[in-house]
């Protein structure tokens, strides 16, 4: 199957986060999914967002190296938005029009779910690293979302040498994870 | 262990970055002590969900991206542009123009620089910030002090329990400009001192935590904002920020904290514009010290005109101050950058036709020392 060579190519370029494979998936399938949030109450901002929530799905799900995807990607993507939709509309009282659905959907709960929960915990760092305060946050978010170098780090810190900035970044580091249980216990 | 010391090892171990003898050696510390175990379980845990965090930022970051510039090309439609991707959008739009500018931009920028660049080293000689940073010897008279204060309070049982003091490694001025929001201006170069809390005290003595919104080391304002709970809002402004220059010749006052409690002083405008003419600041005659940076200038009809924010090295009574209609720039440009952030600036001005100590009297518990360590 000529397809499914490619979708794996294209969910492990996802997995690597790489640029030209989540553009591709992109202009194959945003279109489908805009014209579906549109056609169902939906505006084109919505689309934008479910449209986003099902690349981080989707990723979830090519991050695992055992994962092989049984259906085209197209339906993968298709489904996972029908049904993010459809929770968002039932929160706001609306449903669905029960008119046309010509694709075809695969069942995508349990992907959810496991969705559902990773969203909690980063909504709990979010809130730690929100409260954190600076310089914390920029170092903390310098060294582990943008991955610079200790070294590159120290000279936009005005850290007198990366050894320095290492110190201070432990120090943050114990903060934050004490913001981090705190926000846990809170939750549970 | 420390702190810190095992969130290290821990993350080395998660990243498997560990040599054979240590992975040994930490393995059969787990294993023969339960506690160190348990300790390890709960950084591992945290340090694990920070990285998938992390992880997890920087797709959303790589999504957003794209679909900025899909959307840029036409490939994908999304409603009216705003923030960045309109300036993605208006970069695709004029990308030829904007080249041929910016090269020109490079040219210029590179003669600029040379000239600031000298300039500006003379600027550090010549100019000295006033922010006042707290020796070792304070610090520790403080502790003393605080233990005293325990104490007596101990003895007191009526005394209501009051929070721990927080050390501070430096001490300077601010001022609040939005009581329903909390916020406060101080200069920029004071938040360089600040490597983890920052401390707002009144002339009470209490402190509270603050966090610094803004920062522009350009004009040397900086606005923070109170997040501390326990702050309790104070009434409206009684001075409004004036959006014109302040007249040469005119009297002004100005209140800081050169030392651990409130000082006055006074002085006029000497001239309408600062060091080397920069039209940012303007020249004060009045005598200022370390831990004025911030400090409020005041003048007769109640209205601010200045933020103290350095001093002449080489001759005495020559203090520069932000004209305080970079205030309104600051606050225009913050609500640019930080969109969430909601500051308003409203005053009840009510110090025009009174007499200078009900002035002071009125302004001072808007006064605050910023400090922290």
């Amino acid at each position: 199957m000529n397809n499914n060579g490619q979708d794996k190519i294209l969910l492990e370029g996802l997995a690597r986060q790489n640029k030209e494979s989540i553009e591709l998936i992109y202009k194959a399938n945003y279109k489908m999914i805009q014209n579906l949030i549109l056609n169902n109450k939906g505006t084109i901002d919505d689309a934008a967002d479910i449209f986003q929530e099902s690349m981080i799905v989707l990723y979830e799900k090519a991050l695992n190296p055992d994962f092989i995807l049984t259906c085209q990607l197209k339906t993968f993507i298709y489904s996972v938005c029908k049904r993010l939709w459809l929770k968002k509309l039932q929160q706001q009282q609306r449903f669905l029009s029960q008119t046309d659905d010509f694709n075809q959907v695969v069942s995508v709960d349990e992907d959810l779910d496991l969705y559902k929960k990773r969203q909690a915990s980063f909504d709990i760092m979010e809130h730690a690293m929100a409260k954190i305060g600076e310089p914390c946050k920029s170092l903390l978010e310098a060294y582990y979302i943008e991955r610079k170098h200790m070294q590159e780090i120290a000279s936009e810190f005005s850290y007198t040498n990366a050894d320095n900035a290492k110190t201070q970044k432990y120090k943050c580091l114990v903060r934050l994870k004490k913001l981090f249980f705190a926000e846990y216990k809170n939750l549970k | 262990m420390e702190e810190s010391l095992l969130l290290d090892t821990v993350e080395r171990y998660n990243n498997g970055e560990m040599s054979a003898q240590e992975l040994f050696h930490f393995e059969e510390m787990r294993k023969n002590n339960a506690e160190f175990d348990q300790m390890v379980v709960e950084h591992l845990f945290f340090i694990q969900d920070l990285e998938k965090y992390a992880d997890f930022k920087r797709l959303k970051n790589r999504l957003n991206e794209i679909e900025d510039q899909l959307s840029v090309e036409g490939a994908i439609s999304k409603s009216p542009l705003t923030g960045k991707s309109k300036l993605i959008y208006l970069w695709g739009k004029h990308k030829r123009t904007v080249a041929v500018a910016a090269t020109i931009a490079i040219i210029v920028s590179i003669s600029c620089f040379l000239i600031v660049s000298i300039f500006s080293n003379n600027k550090q000689n010549n100019i000295r910030p006033l922010v006042e940073k707290l020796k070792e010897q304070d610090v520790k008279y403080k502790k003393l002090e605080n233990q005293i204060g325990k104490l007596k309070r101990a003895n007191d049982l009526q005394a209501p329990i009051e929070k721990p003091r927080l050390e501070s490694k430096f001490r300077a001025t601010g001022f609040m400009i939005d009581v329903d929001n909390n916020y406060i201006i101080t200069n920029a170069h004071v938040l360089n001192e600040v490597k983890n809390q920052l401390i707002v005290e009144n002339n009470k003595g209490e402190q509270y935590l603050a966090e610094s919104v803004y920062v522009n080391p350009d004009n040397d304002l900086a606005i923070i904002k109170i997040t501390d709970r326990d702050f309790k809002k104070i009434p409206a402004l009684p001075f409004s920020i004036k959006k014109t220059d302040a007249d040469l010749g005119e009297q002004v006052f100005l209140l800081g904290y050169p030392k651990q409690e409130i000082v006055y002083g006074e002085g006029y405008i000497s001239a309408q514009n600062g060091y080397q003419l920069d039209t940012i600041f303007c020249q004060l005659s009045t005598l200022a010290n370390e831990g004025n940076s911030g400090s409020p200038v005041i003048n007769k009809n109640g209205e601010l005109v200045g933020v103290v924010s350095s001093k002449e090295a080489n001759s005495e009574g020559v203090v520069y101050a932000i004209k305080s209609s970079n205030i309104y720039n600051a606050i225009n440009e913050m609500r640019k950058i930080k969109e969430n952030e909601n500051i308003r600036i409203t005053s009840k001005p009510i110090l025009r036709k009174t007499d200078r100590v009900t002035q002071i009297k009125k302004v001072q518990d808007y006064v605050f020392m910023i400090k922290g360590n």
